[in-house]
């Protein structure tokens, strides 16, 4: 049996869906939030490097590569909020988050 | 067919491993599994014949995005438990969006007529050369703008997470490079018998 695109395109939609799931269901959690966009820049990059691969261009992968470093900017910057937020305030809880009212 | 087989094991195992991401109870093991779906979403790269992605995804992904949540997981002193408040709650909504968003997702794939059959492959040059070809000519604007985002989030996290605190002996390299001979060492001539003086 062969391998097609749509294979690849389910994988991607996927982990896509999972990583969608896991903002709806860990709504407190801000390290899984954040682990769930990882899931779905992951997703993304998936479909591209399949499209990459199938339709003989190579843009794709270039854009693969620009979204690797976006996603790996994002990371660093939410896990720095993160660390001086339970500095100032002992808790990561979303709810609390709100306390600046802007 | 060989391929074919490393297709499903590399898929399924990177779905199993998202899942796990998302509900499992303690975060350094969803980081864990994170880890487990990047090396296998670099697999499924290998069979594309992406080989420097899957190269950079292991050494980006795993080496340091992975390990700085790892880091911050155990760092931070976090009771997890009150934090999966809600799970039942938004479960069912979030299983009816998710269901109904992958049935679609599926639908239009499997439905569309002119999907690209097979893998067309670029074999005379390596695939890290071909990328590099055209990275550094008609993407090179995109490539510095990569470089400066990296740098404002490299800062951006230095500032966030710098702090000056009180009370704590600190090296002052400012007045330390300053100071001369003049203003720190003076010669006192010591009468015998009476010593010095000091104000």
């Amino acid at each position: 049996m062969e391998i097609t695109l749509p294979h690849y395109l389910s994988v991607s939609a996927i982990l896509f869906v999972f990583g969608m799931f896991g903002i709806f269901i860990n709504r407190k959690n801000v390290i899984t939030i954040l682990m769930s966009i990882e899931l779905i820049l992951l997703s993304v990059n998936i479909n591209m490097v399949a499209f990459s691969a199938f339709t003989g261009t190579i843009s794709g992968q270039i854009f693969s590569l620009f979204i690797l470093t976006v996603a790996a900017a994002e990371a660093a910057i939410g896990l720095a909020i993160l660390v001086i937020y339970f500095r100032n305030r002992g808790s990561i809880a979303v709810e609390d988050i709100n306390v600046m009212k802007g | 067919m060989i391929e074919t087989l490393f297709f499903y094991l590399f898929a399924s195992i990177t779905c199993l491993a998202g899942l796990m991401v998302i509900s499992s109870r303690n975060p350094v093991h969803s980081v864990l599994f994170l880890i487990l779906a990047f090396f296998n979403a670099a697999g499924l790269f290998v069979l594309l014949g992406a080989e420097f992605l899957a190269m950079l995804l292991v050494v980006v992904y795993v080496g340091a995005v992975a390990v700085l949540f790892l880091f911050v997981v155990m760092m931070l002193d976090i009771n997890f438990v009150e934090l999966r408040e809600g799970f039942q709650r938004y479960m069912p909504l979030g299983l009816g969006v998710g269901g109904v968003l992958l049935a679609e997702i599926l639908f239009v794939f499997f439905n569309s007529a002119d999907m690209p059959e097979t893998v067309v492959m670029v074999t005379e040059v390596s695939n890290t050369r071909v990328l590099g070809r055209i990275l550094y000519t008609d993407y090179i604007y995109l490539f510095q703008l990569a470089g400066l985002i990296l740098l404002v989030a490299m800062i951006g996290a230095i500032a966030l997470t710098l702090r000056k605190r009180e009370n704590v002996r600190r090296q002052s390299i400012a007045s330390q490079t300053e100071r001369t001979r003049a203003d720190s060492i003076e010669v006192v001539s010591v009468p015998s018998n009476t010593g010095v003086k000091r104000s």
